[in-house]
């Protein structure tokens, strides 16, 4: 028997490349200057569901929540073996912090109704790791998190996971969450066949308006359709959604600025090098 | 208002007996947040057979231990933490819990918070109290506890406070809060609570085995650092940092380029997302000085920088700069510092 596995995957500003280029003159962030990437863990957690796949069958289904831009790492995953593909888009989901977000994938999760849901880690734009456990706790999933290396057998999961001091081998009850490490392994490379296969897949908000129904019945046929949801198609509550359902509320942003103290430049000569060292000495900071 | 009573709440996590460092660090930062807005601060304990480490979180700051001691609590689970947790919260109504950001923290926290839909903050840098006004309604909200942390990849700093749903949660990373000086002989409040959900509760997750990796590397307790980032070049130059660590009686670390490139081990990484340190001296080498890199070591007392680009935004952190190669500096530095304590 196969496992019906959900990834929830993210597209994210390359938050690595804010160099030069992506400053803007009042020192502020230009986030379109900046690459929109597959958040890198969510890349692990479509592998492990695909090795998961490739064990005992079953399908692997990708999820992600964005603007229809997003559609592009879908395809991404589309390319690397996934079998279908969801884009919940809604504006009404703007603004919605990782409380709010887990409750509508949570929402579009459910619609699927996994035995298995991968999740990466965190996502490099906001290093919270909350998203994932939290859609566990809202789907009464068994939440196994940091995931090393997995296992399913007898209608178990049998996973190592990294608890920071070493690790734990623990064997969870199915439907499970699994949070996604790195050490799980690489995504395997888009295959050539399936990439230009689903180069054309669309989710309907990417087609012209005027013709857009026709177009996404066609794709239909030929299996290139991304699904597309909005708030209302997964039954979300509104008031759970959006900044009516984010309780944290941003009430200051202030840019970086390095400290700057007191500073002493020396000479890399033998002489200089001595001497500031000698001061260090002076100060008890050494010796 | 009734919430406003509420008491500050650090969440004092501890494995196998051993209180983690940074349950005591939450109570330093606690015991702020508690006399501003004079209230009790309490530890929560949880485990098995624990009770002996209230001592040490009264000697640290708290006014009361809340501890819930049961078998059923010897390991951590995400489970039987999180509904014990959320059982403790309902009953007693804390307006403020803080959580180390360790694995189990970041585990346990956001499951809390999404049952209980309040808001969570992860990895906060700074906690404080202050007002907000909401910019809509023009509601105002005083003594919310402000949450501060770096986002988007530590470029910016945010401040983020949830005024509606309570209690106001959030996670700091070790090292990051200074470890409060004991009282020796302070006592406090112990107080037993039962936990009425574990009579019922079945677990979804067996643990089968736990290996502990030893931990050969202590950045945290290093009075001097000596770290290198992607300008050391490769694995043997990094040789020279460790020989430089070794005469000072030091400790080497890395930025992540350095980790990623395979110059030393992970668990020698220091910032955003590694270590955060706050040695007596700090020792940049070859760091140019991102700003992911800066949050983890910036409050060092004293730190030096070497990098052959002057214009590298380390050097606008640091008390002492010298704009050279490395290679050429190091050997120097440790031919000054023999000389030195030959004398």
């Amino acid at each position: 028997m196969g496992y019906n596995c959900v990834v929830c995957i993210k597209q994210v500003p390359d938050t690595g490349k804010v160099t030069g280029d992506a400053m803007k003159a009042d020192g502020t962030i230009n986030r379109a200057a900046l690459p929109a990437i597959f958040n890198p863990e969510d890349r692990n957690a479509l592998e492990a569901a695909l090795r998961v796949r490739d064990a005992h069958g079953g399908t692997v289904t990708v999820v992600t929540m964005g603007l229809p831009a997003a559609c592009a790492i879908l395809r991404e995953a589309l390319m690397c073996g996934a079998d279908k593909a969801y884009l919940v888009t809604d504006r009404r989901a703007a603004a919605s912090d990782t409380l709010a977000t887990s409750y509508i994938l949570s929402q579009a999760v459910k619609k699927l109704n996994p035995d298995l849901v991968f999740c990466g880690r965190q996502a490099i734009d906001g290093d919270t790791a909350q998203t994932g456990p939290q859609i566990a706790e809202k789907l009464g999933a068994t939440l196994v998190t940091y995931l090393e290396d997995l296992e399913i057998r007898d209608g178990f999961a049998y996973a190592t996971r990294n608890i920071g001091t070493g690790t734990e081998k623990v064997k969870a009850k199915l439907p499970a969450l699994f949070t996604v490490m790195e050490k799980c392994g690489e995504l395997r490379p888009e295959q050539v066949r399936l990439a230009m296969k689903y180069k054309k897949a669309r989710a309907p908000m990417e087609l012209a308006k005027e013709t857009a129904e026709a177009e996404y019945e066609a794709l239909k046929a030929k299996g290139l359709d991304i699904g597309q949801w909005n708030l209302d198609d997964i039954g979300c509550d509104l008031s759970r959604c959006g900044k009516a359902g984010s309780p944290t509320l941003v009430n200051k942003i202030v840019n970086v600025v390095l400290a700057g103290g007191e500073f002493q430049e020396f000479q890399p000569t033998d002489e200089d090098v001595a001497k500031l060292v000698g001061s260090l000495i002076a100060d008890h900071t050494i010796g | 208002m009734e919430r406003e009573k509420g008491e500050v709440w650090i969440f004092a996590e501890q494995e196998d007996g051993v209180l983690n460092d940074v349950a005591l660090e939450l109570l330093g930062k606690g015991r702020e947040l508690a006399d501003t807005l004079g209230v009790p601060l309490a530890a929560v304990l949880l485990g098995s057979g624990v009770e002996g480490l209230a001592a040490k979180l009264f000697e640290h700051g708290a006014d009361k231990v809340r501890l819930v001691d049961d078998p059923a609590l010897k390991n951590y689970q995400n489970r039987s933490y999180r509904e014990v947790m959320i059982e403790l919260i309902e009953e007693v109504k804390p307006q403020i819990c803080v959580y180390g950001a360790t694995s189990l923290g970041r585990d346990l926290a956001p499951s809390i918070a999404s049952a209980l839909r309040c808001g969570l903050t992860a990895d906060c840098t700074e906690l404080g109290i202050g007002s907000y006004t909401d910019p809509v309604t023009k509601e105002e909200f005083a003594n919310l506890l402000l949450q501060c942390r770096p986002a988007f990849g530590g470029n910016i700093i945010a401040t983020i406070v949830n005024p509606r749903n309570w209690p106001q949660m959030a996670t700091v990373r070790e090292g990051v809060m200074k470890l409060p000086d004991a009282t020796p002989g302070k006592t406090g409040e112990l107080v037993r609570h039962e936990a009425k959900c574990l009579a019922t509760l079945e677990l979804p997750v067996e643990v089968l085995e736990v290996v502990r990796a030893a931990k050969s590397v202590n950045l945290k307790g290093a009075r001097i650092i000596v770290a290198g980032g992607a300008g050391v070049g490769s694995a043997e130059n990094f040789k020279l940092l460790h020989e430089l660590a070794d005469v000072l009686g030091g400790t080497v670390g890395g930025t992540r380029a350095a980790v990623d490139l395979g110059y030393c081990e992970h668990e020698r990484q220091i910032g955003q997302t590694g270590v955060t340190v706050r040695p007596a001296l700090y020792i940049a080498c070859g760091i140019s000085g991102a700003i992911q890199h800066l949050a983890g070591m910036q409050e060092s007392q004293k730190i030096i920088a070497i990098n052959t680009d002057k214009e590298a935004p380390i050097f606008s952190v640091a008390h002492y700069g010298i704009v050279g190669d490395l290679n050429d500096v190091l050997p120097k530095m440790i031919k000054a510092i023999k000389a030195k304590a030959a004398v």
